[in-house]
């Protein structure tokens, strides 16, 4: 067994022997169980970084067998400069969520552990996935676990939420099915992603394909106006639960753009390329707009994450160098922001038991550890440079620039938003004299707590400082990726 | 015309027959409440008959007995094995139910469902209109008698009466458009009236005609709209291991007699059959899952979404019979087949749990039954759960490769009208999924309304996880299977 499948398959190892073996009263056995789990399944992953080749576009790590020899169906997965980083980030959110759930779930722990270590090798496995089904089975699977996260351990609307995300995501992964059996035809029976990639299509045959891509992934991402699922979702799942969707989930429907829509259909993704902008800008600035006036803090910082992830569909859809990279970037760094941010969020919802942000006001007084962690990740919320959040968006406007002026200045507008609503919120919940009887009471973090802010903080801090061997990994994946959008595949 | 290779084909009937008889005689002297001989007679009848035809399916020969009445060949014999298979495990499943409710008393329910399965026998290798008609009716009025088999009980009586005056109806109708094709074939035997057909010198009208009620008596028989209104309340009203009776098996027969009757005998009428499975299909799927929505009662909303996976099976065919090249048409029926074996698998799962709920006086058939059962006992709504999402079609579960071969099979003709169909599966696939994630969400996320665990016998256990543990299984390597129908559909579409 490779490596790679070794990342996939250990989380998944580990949550399915917690399922079958761990025990209700045994939580404690569990936890360091998960923890485990979680660390040896990170740890796996670390090679796949430092083994890394860069400055090639080539597949690594490639392992091929035969899967379902009917369908010429392969288990078939590489990385490259595209998935590398989602890789990576995966494992090392699935780590802090753990560390997250220490003593705040007590209830059906072990299902709580086993549902993230299954999901996070779900995720894996579709950034890994070259084969068409793989993809799809894993990009599916993925809907099992987090459906019981939300519904099991969520707030009291969790059904509600937990149907809506169910039923929205599988909409568009539905059509994206059709799509993948289509070209499994039209490429004489192969479901090869990157012999895909080189098969011509009529334009008919491609506007079809990126609509149908378009539907699945636009759901995932998600862009306006497909985006009301998400505050719903967020507000109602766990804290774990938030991170993950907000910290990855999202990004597998990005990824799919970059592996999907823009290879296989360049000219559909060329000629609809102003509507994707045109969405994404719209995320932007009325989605930001939109967090500013939210009185829920875990609404505000969901609305902010269909902002940000505009930022990346606007980088991929300018089809330069600069727009490109940004918006992966973009990604990574909204994985490790918004994971902060909801886990932040979760710290003051289990002592506060509320995520109003009128019920908060000068928590810096009696948390100040933790109102320092707060302030670092509101600040690479809103793109202060020396951290994460500015490399990706710095880099989006950017190549948005060069494209076209107008597209620049509107992407530049965000930064203006994301700094009012992300400080406005700041000010309301941390600053300011003592708010109430409940922030007196508050004790600081705990040293758990502490260690699982720092891990992100210190990730933040990294990517902000040193982005290199982020952009490293992928610039000859972008270069290869606009290369061949570049060139037309009507058949002449 | 009978000749010693003429006895070779029927050896698993000729066994199910002699020891259903005897363990008729053998029930007389016991008198245990839950027969426990008789029981173990019977599932080691079932064995050998399995065995039998599981030997002769991977012997994978095609024979013609009797003249040719009776064909064995290797599709015929796996669906045998299935079905036998299948009617094992409704035995294991329903028998402590069936002790509870005194419904064992008598012997019946083990010996008429042998005779129930030596119809679905009959109607697989028939080869001939008579012989199907005749195993058909022998699987039927078996049927009727166990859906009856609580003569106490007024809603399951009123069931048997609805099931059986539709059933005749539709058995009327099925053996009016054979006589048609009699009449205008002057043959009953399969081979002959396809050769007739193919000559062209037959009147087309005439065979359309007969058609038109073979495939109304198919449909029926198969619960596909809007031939299916017996569907909901023979599901509901019957006992529930009676219903699973009904429900699996069965299924594997029906599918054996389109595709003798249909894609075997009348393939020069594919043009107009297609077109009529086509409404059945675009009907079921529709009315199965808007209509399962509603249900609150999870027996009538299995039957409900019975009617909408039938919907999805028929696709196959309606894209086999449009696909000129044979190795492509082959594809698309070894994908309904695949997908009526994944079903039958699936419902066995789903309707185990509930015949395990059940209790004394307690019938757990409401889809609140299953509140809290995560709590309860997580194996069996682990169970359950794989069952559902298997049903939705969600990866990584075997009902998610069985949706895929037909949408395969639909998308693979090319032509835009089949991508559109294939698009209002999914969708009507979506809508399926509510109704499925419901009974989960029950399960998982509702607080239980009693506190006592389930408990089952060893037997139940051990048969309920394996049953669940096959469906993600396959649905991990789902290879095996979908290479063993396509095989199988080849080498009967051969000849």
């Amino acid at each position: 067994m490779g490596l790679l499948s070794l990342a996939i398959w250990m989380p998944i190892a580990f949550g399915a022997a917690l399922l079958a073996f761990g025990r209700e009263e045994h939580a404690k056995g569990v936890r360091w169980v998960a923890l485990v789990g979680a660390i040896v399944s990170f740890l796996v992953t670390v090679p796949l970084f430092t083994r890394f080749q860069n400055g090639t576009a080539a597949m690594q790590f490639v392992e091929k067998t035969s899967w379902i020899s009917r369908f010429n169906v392969n288990y078939h997965i590489g990385l490259d400069g595209l998935s590398l980083w989602m890789v990576l980030l995966t494992s090392f959110i699935t780590v802090v969520v753990v560390i997250s759930a220490w003593e705040v779930i007590t209830e059906r722990v072990n299902q709580y552990m086993g549902a993230f270590l299954i999901l996070s090798g779900f995720m894996i496995g579709v950034f890994s996935a070259l084969d068409g089904i793989l993809f799809y089975v894993f990009f599916e699977a993925t809907l099992i676990p987090m459906y019981l996260i939300i519904g099991i351990w969520g707030g009291p609307n969790k059904i509600y939420a937990a149907f809506k995300f169910f039923l929205y995501t599988l909409l568009g992964s539905l059509l994206m099915l059709v799509a993948l059996i289509f070209l499994y035809n039209k490429s004489g029976g192969s479901f090869d992603i990157l012999a895909w990639h080189k098969l011509p299509l009529g334009s008919t045959a491609q506007t079809f394909l990126f609509f149908a891509f378009f539907a699945a992934f636009a759901v995932k991402v998600p862009m306006w106006p497909v985006h009301t699922w998400l505050p719903d979702v967020h507000v109602e799942a766990p804290t774990g639960g938030s991170a993950v969707l907000a910290a990855i989930m999202l990004k597998l429907g990005a990824y799919g753009f970059l592996r999907f829509s823009m290879p296989i259909a360049p000219d559909a993704s060329h000629e609809w390329a102003w509507l994707m902008i045109a969405l994404s800008l719209i995320a932007v600035i009325y989605v930001g707009l939109v967090a500013l006036v939210q009185q829920d803090m875990k609404k505000l910082v969901a609305y902010s994450s269909v902002a940000h992830m505009g930022f990346v569909t606007l980088g991929f859809f300018i089809f330069n160098e600069l727009g490109v990279s940004g918006g992966i970037v973009q990604m990574i760094a909204h994985g490790f922001v918004s994971g902060a941010m909801f886990l932040g969020i979760g710290v003051l919802y289990d002592r506060v038991h509320s995520r109003q942000i009128a019920d908060y006001g000068g928590v810096v007084n009696t948390m100040p550890k933790f109102a320092a962690f707060a302030l670092l990740f509101a600040m690479a919320n809103c793109g202060l440079p020396g951290t994460a959040g500015f490399v990706g968006e710095w880099m989006v406007i950017l190549g948005a620039v060069k494209a076209n002026f107008w597209i620049g200045l509107g992407a530049a507008t965000a930064l203006i938003f994301g700094a009012a609503y992300t400080l406005w919120m700041y000010k309301r919940v941390y600053l300011g004299p003592v708010g109430n009887d409940h922030v007196k009471e508050l004790s600081d973090i705990n040293a758990r707590e502490f260690l699982m802010l720092s891990l992100l903080a210190i990730a933040v801090l990294w990517m902000g400082l040193y982005p290199k061997p982020f952009t490293d990994a992928m610039d000859a994946s972008v270069t290869e990726l606009l290369r061949h959008v570049a060139v037309s595949k009507l058949p002449s | 015309m009978i000749d010693k290779l003429s006895w070779v084909t029927i050896y698993p009937e000729i066994v199910l027959l002699v020891m259903a008889c005897i363990i008729a005689l053998v029930d007389l002297s016991d008198t245990s409440p839950r027969r426990t001989r008789t029981y173990v007679l019977t599932l080691l009848t079932l064995l050998v008959v399995a065995v039998l035809t599981g030997m002769a399916a991977i012997d994978g020969k095609t024979s013609y007995g009797f003249g040719g009445m009776v064909v064995s060949d290797s599709m015929g014999n796996w669906l045998k094995c299935f079905s036998t298979i299948a009617l094992m495990v409704t035995l294991i499943y329903g028998r402590p139910y069936a002790a509870d409710r005194e419904m064992l008393r008598g012997g019946e329910l083990f010996t008429v469902s042998m005779f129930a399965l030596l119809g679905m026998f009959v109607m697989i290798s028939g080869s001939n209109f008579l012989l199907i008609y005749l195993g058909l009716e022998l699987l039927t009025l078996s049927s009727y008698a166990l859906v009856a088999l609580r003569r106490d009980n007024a809603v399951a009586s009123e069931a048997a009466m609805k099931y059986f005056v539709l059933g005749a109806m539709a058995s009327g109708f099925l053996l009016y458009g054979l006589s048609m094709m009699y009449g205008a074939t002057g043959s009953l035997d399969l081979n002959e009236v396809f050769k007739a057909i193919s000559t062209g010198k037959v009147n087309h009208q005439v065979l359309v005609f007969g058609l038109v009620f073979i495939v109304a008596g198919l449909a029926f028989k198969v619960g596909a709209a809007p031939f299916h209104m017996w569907v909901p309340d023979v599901y509901q009203g019957a006992p529930t291991a009676v219903t699973l009776l009904i429900g699996a098996a069965p299924e594997l027969a029906a599918f054996g007699i389109i595709i003798r009757l249909l894609v075997d005998g009348l393939q020069p009428l594919a043009i107009d059959w297609q077109q009529m499975l086509a409404v059945l299909a675009i009907a079921s799927l529709l009315i199965g899952n808007l209509a399962a929505i509603a249900q609150s009662n999870l027996k009538r909303m299995l039957a409900y979404s019975t009617i909408s996976q039938m919907g999805f099976m028929l696709l196959g065919l309606v894209a086999g019979s449009d696909l000129s090249g044979t190795q492509n048409a082959q594809a698309a029926y070894s994908a309904s087949m695949f997908y009526i074996v994944t079903y039958v698998l699936t419902t066995l799962a789903s309707f185990g749990i509930i015949l395990l709920l059940a209790r004394e006086g307690f019938e757990s058939e409401e889809i609140t039954d299953l509140a809290g059962l995560n709590q309860r006992s997580p194996l069996y709504a682990g169970v359950m759960a794989i069952a559902m999402f298997s049903l939705a079609g969600l990866p990584p579960l075997v009902g998610f490769y069985a949706k895929l071969a037909v949408l395969q099979a639909l998308i693979a003709s090319g032509q835009a009208i089949y991508i559109g169909l294939a698009v209002f599966a999914v969708m009507m696939s979506l809508v399926g999924a509510f109704y499925y994630l419901r009974v989960v969400k029950v399960m998982y996320f509702d607080a239980p309304v009693t506190a006592t665990t389930v408990s089952a016998s060893f037997d139940v256990r051990t048969v309920l996880m394996i049953n669940g543990a096959l469906i993600l299984i396959l649905g991990v390597l789902p290879g095996g299977l979908m290479t063993l129908c396509y095989d199988a559909i080849a080498a009967t579409l051969a000849h």
